[in-house]
């Protein structure tokens, strides 16, 4: 009895010491992952301030006419960026307006036509496009899709499109096979997967409750997909439609093989073109002089300022689709 | 009676139309894949020997193989995964844990979802002003910086993701027994979230392992042997763009081989990385 007395304090005493032990080692483990979560915003803070840092130069010696200039002249130091903003945006909406409809009908046929045990399988397959390397979409561009267009397709809409005004300098000019229009289709195949996979999964998020009582007053699939479920899921499809045009103006290697890396802009689709980040992974390692590297910069910059807003607008979007289902 | 019939007609008509047109998207989308994968395979596969794995890369117009550059890529990747994968599962860990109602953690999700898509061409010029500018050489040290930033954003998010799945109950038990938190997390959260935070980091070494963009002007590329961190080193993805673009056969060739191994790689990797998360689904 008095032995267990007298061992209580020291009992007490060291179960003090364990508890401050534990809130100590886990004040430290949470103060841990609090830094790597900040780490994570210093990351993007970081990105955004050596950019800044790196086209300074650039930007102070041109100034605003750095957007409005054509001319990329290495010999005389004149830089510009219009051409490489040009191709960027010209084949990213190409690449959109081919891969949307596909992607939509992809996310349709997987969602309400598919057998159910295809389903999965073929979800798969379009989910590993997405997985391939870049480069290999630009390999395969290169060397398979751009001498077909080159010898089968372009000649043909070439002779096709010759005699009609207006559109026959969108798709003038020799055959090149590489250019704004073969760049586009490589964009449009990397993009597919990601506008299918966030197409799907916002049609899945569609009440059952909702669809069937559209079939159960006699709709057919297609009005009840171009009824019910688009305008339920509008903000979605449209989240995901921005995030694959994010990934399509930021995307580098598959365009670099194909793009032809000419700085000029010209009305015909056939035409070899540049985008940003073409131009960037081309020129970076062999430009000379502070001026030439840190014009490269000034166009990453450009692109990080671009596909930021299209990014956080795209991720707005989805979080709203999210905060509505819950999930 | 007869426009009502008429309509029932064009409606179906209609549907049918679009139906067929949703199949053959689906079809467009799977031949596509399996277009790219044939001309992979049969171009690929001409050029697959030993010495492909054996002999360094060829000077122009000879034979040789590929193994600098699968070295080089193997000793980036392991070092970005090494780098990031600790930063984004600790991450991670606070937005699902310690954060997961603060302000913080929205502000760090929806900067990581950006930086997730990012170009990842963005990530190797802020590298390279971070380190190569600074330290005045291109280097394999540099390139594994670049690719960890691309592995972080990608683990934050699927450990995040995983944490959350992990069901209150489990932590609650584990407190009620008087564990301190960060025990529960380590010995309940994490086991239970293991498979799924597994996933998150195959994905990322799938992704960074056929990543070009960033390596182009942090590890540059090397045409010799070389296992100094400190000096510029070959990467498959980077000798692949350099020896396509070449007009040597032999090289063109070389750059084939190279994509298929690459292409093998980053499909096993994601397959493997489904099927564990797969299996928990089934359960």
């Amino acid at each position: 009895m008095s032995a267990v007395q007298e061992a209580l304090p020291a009992v007490r005493s060291s179960r003090d010491a364990t508890v401050r032990r534990f809130a100590l080692t886990d004040a430290i483990f949470h103060a841990t992952t609090r830094a790597a979560a900040i780490l994570v915003l210093v990351l993007l803070g970081g990105v955004a301030i050596s950019l800044v840092a790196g086209s300074w130069q650039a930007l102070s010696t041109f100034g605003f006419s750095f957007l409005t200039t054509e001319s990329w002249n290495p010999v005389t130091e004149k830089f510009g960026a219009l051409a490489p903003i040009y191709g960027t945006i010209i084949t990213s909406a190409i690449a959109i307006l081919i891969a949307v409809p596909l992607g939509i009908g992809i996310a349709i046929f997987l969602t309400e036509l598919c057998p159910r045990p295809l389903r999965r399988p073929i979800g798969m397959a379009v989910e590993l496009l997405a997985g391939i390397p870049s480069i290999i979409y630009g390999i395969w561009g290169l060397f398979v899709l751009a001498p077909f267009l080159q010898t089968t397709v372009q000649p043909f809409i070439i002779s096709v499109f010759h005699g009609i005004p207006g559109l026959n300098g969108l798709f003038a000019g020799p055959p090149y096979g590489i250019g704004l229009l073969t760049s586009a289709m490589i964009l449009a195949i990397m993009i597919l997967p990601f506008i299918t996979s966030i197409t799907k999964d916002v049609f899945d998020t569609v009440p059952s409750v909702l669809k069937e009582s559209a079939y159960g007053i006699g709709c057919t699939t297609w009005e009840v997909t171009r009824r019910v479920v688009i305008p339920y899921t509008r903000i979605g499809i449209m989240g995901g439609i921005m995030l694959a045009l994010g990934r399509a103006l930021g995307e580098t290697m598959a365009v670099t093989f194909v793009i032809g890396n000419a700085h000029r802009i010209s009305t015909s689709l056939f035409a070899p073109a540049t985008t940003i980040s073409a131009t960037i992974a081309n020129e970076f390692t062999e430009a000379v002089g502070d001026l030439y590297t840190s014009s490269l910069v000034a166009l990453g910059l450009i692109l990080f300022v671009i596909t930021f807003l299209i990014l956080a607008i795209a991720r707005y979007m989805l979080m709203r689709i999210d905060a509505r289902t819950g999930a | 009676m007869s426009t009502a019939a008429s309509l029932h007609q064009s409606r179906k008509r209609k549907n049918g139309v679009m139906m067929t047109l949703c199949v053959v998207a689906a079809g467009i989308g799977l031949a596509w894949l399996a277009l790219i994968l044939g001309a992979l395979l049969y171009k690929g596969l001409a050029g697959v020997s030993f010495s492909v794995f054996t002999e360094m890369t060829p000077p122009p117009g000879d034979a040789g193989g590929l193994l600098n550059a699968i070295y080089g890529s193997i000793v980036m990747t392991i070092i970005g995964i090494i780098v990031g994968t600790p930063i984004g599962v600790l991450a991670g860990t606070y937005m699902a844990e310690y954060g997961r109602f603060s302000k913080l953690t929205t502000v760090v999700r929806f900067i990581n979802d950006i930086l997730l898509s990012a170009p990842s061409i963005i990530i190797g010029l802020f590298v390279y002003e971070l380190m190569v500018r600074p330290m005045g050489h291109f280097s394999a040290i540099a390139g594994a910086v670049a690719l960890a930033i691309l592995v972080i954003p990608v683990v934050v998010r699927t450990t995040e993701d995983m944490l959350n799945l992990v069901p209150n109950a489990l932590r609650e038990a584990g407190t009620a027994i008087g564990a301190p938190r960060w025990v529960v997390i380590r010995s309940v959260a994490y086991r239970a979230a293991l498979s799924g935070i597994v996933t998150g980091i195959l994905l990322a070494i799938a992704r960074i392992s056929g990543e070009t963009a960033p390596l182009l002007f942090t590890a540059l590329n090397n045409q010799f042997w070389s296992s100094n961190l400190n000096a510029p080193m070959a990467s498959l993805p980077v000798t692949i763009f350099q020896f396509a673009l070449s007009p040597y056969e032999e090289w063109q060739q070389l750059a084939w081989t190279g994509a298929l191994i690459i292409t093998l790689t980053v499909l096993a990797l994601s397959i493997f990385a489904r099927s564990l998360t797969g299996r928990r689904e089934d359960k």
